[in-house]
């Protein structure tokens, strides 16, 4: 198994007086893995996102992300949420472009490397079926549309850890069939690390090497559980038996979650 | 809802004046309202061309302070805002300063213009500023202030500084809002230069009017009010105009 590239040790985090958010986390994540996060709501999923970016110091413990402790924001991380969050006065390949106009190196290229970058957008856009789009802008896109160009826009500055917090909540079931699709092949050629919040079984069975459970607040981790699943995974195998199976026993273990 | 006929529709604003103006006259002529109190809408028509050479210059004096006062209302609006708006700390610092400021009736600036600048053009171009501005911080500050911190997540984590967020999203963002305000802006630096010529000035529709009323020429002193109000429309619509040109994208698709 390929060392580690994301480790927690005893994280916990505290927002306020209230308690802690998260708690004694400990987990580690190679470079190229698909992780998903899964738990009740208002658990820490967005607050390990936080954690894992360096958006927010823990509390106790440290995070490391490719052999040095987390201080301050990871550049080598591109983000994505629920609400596509597009600017609505910038067309779709300027959207995808704004990271490079802030990243280092690429803020201090962009005048000159231009056209090349503009090349990276399109190419990217292409691969998430946005050819001939480029020039709309986010509000003539539909809702799939525009969470596809959020994930272009996350992925344009080449990070090598993409945090992506419930990417297709707001999505109907056959628009996130698809996305998942677009997804796992951006993920197969390009072989990323992949941090994903989701509240679907079996988005997070689909897609994932390893599913996290996590327990109510204070957040802590209860079960990791390794999905077998041959890659390159086709949508069919979500409605074959063991399939089913897998997303049932996941189902069982929150269920005990909730209960307790 | 039932579609209007496009024509009417545009027409709709000149058909309410031609309608004011009717029962303005009629008014006047069924009661018999003596001119000096209340003129016709003929009688104020006269004066408008009788003195037309005299409300021309007079009122080209009141639009050039107007529009002085006015840029440097957003002016110091937009560095204001922006400023107010880039920060927790200052907008909840600034606000209510700012609000009580807003409180005061600006014709109590006056008498203190006067004595720091004397009588004429200096007391009218600062009070319309000191009148216009206030629209111009908050709404600037408001759209810098409103941010998704999705969003600022989304760039923070690419190293982003604050300056970034606010060049890229916030000041964007809040154009729309800024450029609604330019409009409401124009219309209050207006009434600031006529309220400041009526006291301390001898040119400018606010002079005309005070000294035509003092004489009881009240046809003069409504054709001043007319041509105070035509100016202040013209630029209204000026500016609604702009507003639209630049800031389309927040106008159209509202599905977020
Ligand atoms: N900035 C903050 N300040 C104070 N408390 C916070 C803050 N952000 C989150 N919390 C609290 O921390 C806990 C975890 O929040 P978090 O957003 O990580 O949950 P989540 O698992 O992402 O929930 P959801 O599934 O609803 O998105 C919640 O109880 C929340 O109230
Ligand atoms: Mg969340």
């Amino acid at each position: 198994m390929a060392a580690a590239f994301v480790t927690f040790d005893d994280v916990s985090l505290a927002y306020d007086t209230s308690g802690n958010a998260i708690e004694d986390i400990n987990l580690s994540i190679h470079e190229g893995e698909f992780v998903a996060f899964v738990g009740p709501s208002g658990c820490g999923k967005s607050t390990f996102m936080k954690l894992c970016t360096g958006l927010h110091a823990p509390t106790t413990g440290a995070v490391r992300v490719d052999g040095a402790t987390v201080a301050g924001p990871l550049k080598i991380s591109g983000m994505a949420f629920q609400n596509a969050n597009l600017l609505p006065w910038r067309t779709t390949l300027d959207n995808v472009l704004l990271p490079l106009e802030i990243v280092k190196p690429y803020r201090h290229q962009f005048r000159k490397r231009r056209e090349e970058f503009v090349g990276w957008a399109r190419k990217l856009l292409k691969t998430v079926g946005l050819e001939g789009y480029e020039d709309q802008y986010p509000w003539q896109l539909s809702g799939g549309m525009q969470q596809r160009a959020s994930i272009c826009r996350a992925l344009i500055h080449q990070p090598r850890l993409l945090m992506l917090d419930e990417p297709f909540g707001a999505l109907d079931a056959f628009t996130r069939e698809e996305l998942w699709c677009v997804l796992r092949d951006l993920w197969e050629a390009q072989r990323f690390t992949v941090v994903l919040v989701t509240h679907d079984l079996r988005e997070a069975a689909f897609l994932a090497d390893t599913v996290y459970i996590m327990s109510r607040r204070p957040g802590r981790v209860i079960e990791r559980r390794e999905i077998e699943l041959s890659r390159p995974r086709a949508l069919e195998t979500t409605y074959q038996k063991p399939f089913i199976d897998l997303v049932q026993e996941l189902r069982a273990q929150i269920g005990e979650v909730r209960s307790t | 809802m039932t579609k209007n006929n496009p024509l009417i529709e545009r027409l709709a604003p000149w058909i309410a004046v031609v309608a004011l103006v009717i029962i303005w006259e009629v008014t006047v002529r069924v009661f018999d309202v003596p001119s000096f109190i209340f003129p016709s809408a003929m009688e104020t028509a006269r004066a408008l061309v009788t003195y037309a050479g005299p409300i021309a210059m007079h009122s080209w004096q009141t639009f050039w302070t107007t529009l002085i006062g006015f840029g440097l209302g957003v002016a110091v609006g937009l560095v204001l805002g922006f400023i107010i708006g880039s920060s927790r700390f200052l907008y909840n610092a600034c606000y209510p300063l700012l609000v009580g400021f807003n409180a005061i009736p600006k014709v109590a600036f006056v008498p203190i213009l006067v004595v720091w600048f004397g009588i004429g053009s200096v007391p009218a171009i600062l009070t319309a500023f000191l009148i216009c501005f206030f629209p111009i911080v908050v709404n600037v500050a408001t759209g810098l202030a409103t941010l998704e911190p999705e969003m600022e997540d989304v760039l923070r984590v690419l190293g982003a500084r604050r300056m970034d967020v606010l060049l890229k999203v916030g000041l964007p963002r809040s154009l729309p809002y800024f450029f609604a305000s330019l409009k409401v802006a124009i219309t209050l630096a207006f009434v600031g230069t006529v309220v400041s010529e009526t006291v301390a000035s001898n040119q400018g529709i606010g002079y005309l009017m005070m000294s035509a009323g003092s004489q009881m020429r009240m046809g003069l002193v409504f054709a001043g009010l007319l041509v105070i109000s035509a100016m202040a429309m013209v630029m209204y619509e000026l500016f609604a105009q702009l507003e639209k040109r630049m800031t389309g994208w927040a106008h159209r698709g509202q599905n977020r």
